[in-house]
This record gives structure tokens, C-alpha cells and sequence, in this order.
């Protein structure tokens, strides 16, 4: 930018001028900030938007194979597994996240260690992202479990009957009928699941974990434009989210084929 | 599989010689304190049309779903094609089946149809009625839709094939579901109450398509409100009071010469 010339200061008229040209000087710094090539900070905020997104899959996958090991747990094992599953999702559900993520990262990737150690194998470094989707799908089970167990129980019953009552084995009964029956039910849930999911992620930052937050943090720090970032990364947060409802909404409509729109029954 | 003549009037012939396809001794089911079989018997050749009448809570239904097992008999003897159910006690006491393969392999030959159709919902009518054959009984996909189609055209559902249930109207839901039972090629038809869920008007469609299985020789356990239609298509009709048979023996003797006073009484208040 070139030097104001003194006169230019003086005069009420070039004041105008003068902010308009601060202000698209710091649109210009703000989109040299954001580009994704260095010196700008763009590449870095969108590793963390793809590590966190990582992060965030893997876990409600993890989620969703034990809720529903542990749906079925709660409906059918016996007393010994309904038990063990009910101090599982109750202990889970009642400790804060960033309590258990702290707890289960640092005590859990000590007590592999330690086991490992007794064991006389080397102790290992367990990278981030697993530990991060171990931590992270171990609290979605628990909440899955219940959206998944409550799902099931709204499925007509004589439907599952049906199905023993032509010889299906049990894991035949959960592939054919009783899984994509309970999903209309479970879609709504398990998409609230999801989303909270995506903002977990940034939870993980205490553990030093690079994703989305952790990397805005550091940007911000750098170049001290805060604003600037947090908002784009709020921007970011926004558009996964978007992006996660347009798929769920496909989803839900695949997944309630079956059933009559409520419009009509209006 | 036997083939009878399709003339009703024939439909008392050849049963004395047929194997035994179900039969039911003794049997007991209790639920907790409740004793709502105590010690019935039961026997379905090939070909036959078992009619089991009876009012609330005489434990006609609860006797036909412990032939496949969906209630778990207390005690006695169930045998489907000669092969007796193996039972045995779980840790609470209840007696459950000792061979889950056995169970399985028993129910597919066994089609049940119910009083409230349970067509699975997430499925249109032609995959309803390939699902088992496919499933369970490892039938080619191609084999299964043809055989499938044939049957939907035959319950007079063929240009239905592709819409789901809940899309249809009662009638046409327990059609789609006998098309379902016919589809594992069963050696014994079970009818729950076919037709107590319907309104009225669509009663007459059902019980059209069970009559003209029942003509065909298909061997069929049937519990049912119908008086007039178990008269007509039912080769032996028993009436269970209470838990126990009351009475049995053709119709023409239950619904014309009832000899018990209960049964006397049971078909004046039907009637």
C-alpha cells in the first residue's frame, strides 16, 4: 500500500476514500489468510475439517456396530449381558465427553502400554486417529445403543415373527428384517448422533489431536486474527452440516419406502 | 404331493392311507399360572383341511403356533413329517427347542399365514414372497421371481408385484401373504384366523383363495371364526373348550349332530 500523502488526511473527502481502501486492504488480508496455499492458512484449517471428518466416520461407525450389538444385547441377551450393558450405557451417558475422552486416551492408551510391557512386547505409539475413533465410538455406542433398542421396539412385532415363523436364523432375522426395519425409527436420532459427532471431534484438541478446532487455534495464534478464523472454521462446521442433512434427508426417504407419507394422512 | 379332484364332494376320500404330515399329542402350554392347553391332541394326514373352532380363550390359536414353535409348548409331543420337535428345559424351567437348526429347518416347511398379515413392511409384494425361497431355502433369484409371479397372479395379485403393503388394502395384504406361504412350497398350510382382522366385504376374496387350495388337496391346519366356510372346505373339525377338545369328527356330524352341550350351544350363539 502506498504512503497517505499528509495532505490527503486533512481533507474530510479523502477520509471516506481512505477507509474504503483500509477496508479492501483487509478483505485482500483476509482472503491472503484463508488461501489454501502458504503463507495462507486455508490448507491447514482444511486438513483439520478432513481429519476431523475422519475422526467423526469412523466413530459413528464404531458407534453403530455396538449399539446395535448392544440393542440386541439389552433385548435379548440374558441377565448377565443386560446388566453389563445397562452399567455401560448408564456410566457413559452420565460422565461428561471431555471427562471420558481425557480418562480413556490418556488411562487407555497407558494400560495397552502396560499390558503390552507385562506381556514383553515393546511398548507402541497408538496414533491419534484410532485412539481418537476409539474414544469417540465407544461414547456414540452408548448413546446408539439406546436409539437403536428404542427402534427395534417400534417395529410392528408380528413382522419379526414372520420372519422365525419361516425358519430364519437369528443373524439371517437382524440382516433381512429387523435392521432395515427399525431404521425409519432410528434415522432421526442416529442423524443427531452424527452431527453431534462432527462437533465431538473438536474435543479431541485437549489431547492434542489435529483437527478442525486445534488447527483455527493455531492459525488464530500465528497471524492474530482470531475473528477470522474461528469464523471461517464456524463456516466449515456449517457446511459439513448441511452437506450431512441433505444426505440424511436421502437416506431417511430410502429408508421409509415402505410407509405411506404422513401428508396424506393429514 | 397329492393331487385331489378339484370337486368338493370328493373331499373326504384317501386320508386313512396318507402319511401323518403333523401330529400333536398330549400337548400342554402354560403362561405363568395360566393353563391354556391341557392335553390336546392333534393329527393332520396329507390332504386333509383341519378345521380348529372354539371361542375366546379356548386355545386355538396358542395350539397352532406351537406346531412351529413360536409359542414353546410345557409338555407334550409335536411331530411335523414324522420328525418329533426335540424340547428341552432352560435354566427358568421353560421347555424351549433343544435344536435351533431343527427348529428352523421345520418352520420352512410350514407356512403360516396370521390374522394380521405381517408382510414385511420395507419390502414390495414380489420381494415378500421371494424373500424366504431366496433366504432361507438357497433358491436362485431368477427361479424365485418367476415362481413368485405365478403366485401373485394366482391370488389375482400380479400387477401388484412392485407396490409395498402398506399401500394395499386388507384383503389384498393376507392374499400377498398366502402367496408368501405357498412360495416355500409348504408341506402344511397354518391359517391364523385368516381373515378376523378384515372388514367385512373383503372376507369373501380370502376365503375364496383358501377354499381353492384347500379343493386342490393342500394339507391345511385352519383356526377360524367361519363356521359356514370351515363346514364347507374342513375335512375334520375339532372344537376345543377351555383347553381340551371338546369335540371332533367331519363336519357334517360337528355343525349338524353335535353331541356335547357345549358344542350346542357354541354354534346357536355363532349361527
Amino acid at each position: 500500500m502506498p504512503p497517505t500523502q499528509p495532505s490527503a488526511v486533512r481533507a474530510s473527502t479523502s477520509g471516506a476514500t481512505l477507509i474504503d481502501a483500509l477496508l479492501s486492504a483487509s478483505a485482500a488480508g483476509i482472503i491472503e489468510l484463508l488461501s489454501p496455499n502458504p503463507p495462507g492458512w486455508g490448507g491447514t484449517l482444511l486438513v483439520g475439517l478432513l481429519h476431523s471428518i475422519e475422526i467423526a466416520l469412523g466413530a459413528t461407525c464404531l458407534g453403530l456396530l455396538i449399539g446395535t450389538g448392544g440393542a440386541y444385547g439389552k433385548l435379548y441377551g440374558g441377565p448377565v449381558v443386560r446388566d453389563l450393558l445397562a452399567v455401560y450405557t448408564t456410566i457413559v451417558r452420565a460422565v461428561p465427553e471431555l471427562v471420558l475422552i481425557l480418562l480413556l486416551y490418556y488411562a487407555g492408551t497407558d494400560l495397552i502400554n502396560q499390558a503390552l510391557t507385562a506381556m514383553g512386547y515393546q511398548r507402541v505409539d497408538i496414533s491419534g486417529l484410532a485412539a481418537g475413533i476409539a474414544v469417540l465410538g465407544f461414547v456414540q455406542g452408548a448413546y446408539s445403543t439406546e436409539v437403536i433398542r428404542g427402534a427395534i421396539l417400534a417395529i410392528p412385532q408380528g413382522q419379526i415373527e414372520a420372519a422365525r415363523a419361516y425358519g430364519m436364523s437369528p443373524g439371517l432375522l437382524l440382516r433381512r428384517i429387523t435392521l432395515p426395519a427399525m431404521l425409519p425409527f432410528a434415522i432421526p436420532g442416529l442423524a443427531n448422533l452424527w452431527l453431534i459427532a462432527t462437533k465431538d471431534t473438536a474435543l479431541l484438541a485437549v489431547v492434542g489431536f489435529y483437527e478442525l478446532a486445534l488447527a483455527t487455534r493455531q492459525a488464530a495464534g500465528v497471524t492474530k486474527a482470531y475473528f477470522t478464523f474461528f469464523f471461517a472454521a464456524g463456516v466449515l462446521y456449517l457446511l459439513l452440516s448441511l452437506f450431512s442433512n441433505l444426505i440424511i434427508g436421502r437416506v431417511e426417504a430410502w429408508s421409509r419406502r415402505g410407509m405411506p407419507s404422513l401428508k396424506e394422512a393429514r | 404331493m397329492m393331487v385331489q379332484s378339484a370337486a368338493p364332494v370328493l373331499k373326504h376320500t384317501a386320508q386313512d392311507g396318507a402319511a401323518e404330515a403333523i401330529h400333536v399329542e398330549n400337548l400342554h402350554k402354560k403362561f405363568g399360572e395360566l393353563h391354556v392347553l391341557k392335553g390336546v391332541s392333534l393329527s393332520a394326514r396329507d390332504g386333509e383341511v383341519i378345521a380348529i373352532i372354539g371361542g375366546s380363550g379356548s386355545g386355538k390359536s396358542t395350539l397352532l403356533r406351537c406346531i412351529n414353535c413360536l409359542e414353546n409348548p410345557t409338555s407334550g409331543i409335536i411331530r411335523v413329517n414324522g420328525e418329533e420337535i426335540k424340547l428341552k428345559a432352560d435354566s427358568h424351567g421353560h421347555t424351549i427347542p433343544a435344536d435351533r437348526k431343527q427348529i428352523e429347518r421345520i418352520r420352512s416347511k410350514l407356512g403360516m399365514v396370521f390374522q394380521n398379515f405381517n408382510l414385511w413392511s420395507h419390502m414390495t409384494l414380489i420381494e415378500n414372497v421371494i424373500e424366504v425361497p431366496v433366504h432361507v431355502l438357497g433358491i436362485k433369484r431368477d427361479v424365485a421371481i418367476s415362481e413368485a409371479e405365478k403366485l401373485l397372479a394366482r391370488v389375482g395379485l400380479a400387477e401388484k408385484r412392485d407396490v409395498y403393503p402398506a399401500y394395499l388394502s386388507g384383503g389384498q395384504q393376507q392374499r400377498a401373504a398366502i402367496a408368501r406361504a405357498l412360495a416355500i412350497n409348504p408341506r402344511v398350510m397354518l391359517f391364523d384366523e385368516p381373515t378376523s382382522a378384515l372388514d367385512p366385504e373383503l372376507v369373501g376374496e380370502v376365503l375364496k383363495v383358501i377354499g381353492d387350495l384347500a379343493r386342490e388337496g393342500r394339507t391345511m391346519v385352519l383356526v377360524t371364526h367361519e363356521m359356514k366356510f370351515a363346514r364347507e372346505v374342513a375335512t375334520h373339525v375339532v372344537y376345543l373348550y377351555n383347553g381340551l377338545v371338546e369335540e371332533e369328527g367331519p363336519p357334517e356330524q360337528i355343525f349338524g349332530a353335535p353331541k356335547s352341550e357345549r358344542l350346542k350351544q357354541f354354534i346357536r350363539n355363532i349361527g
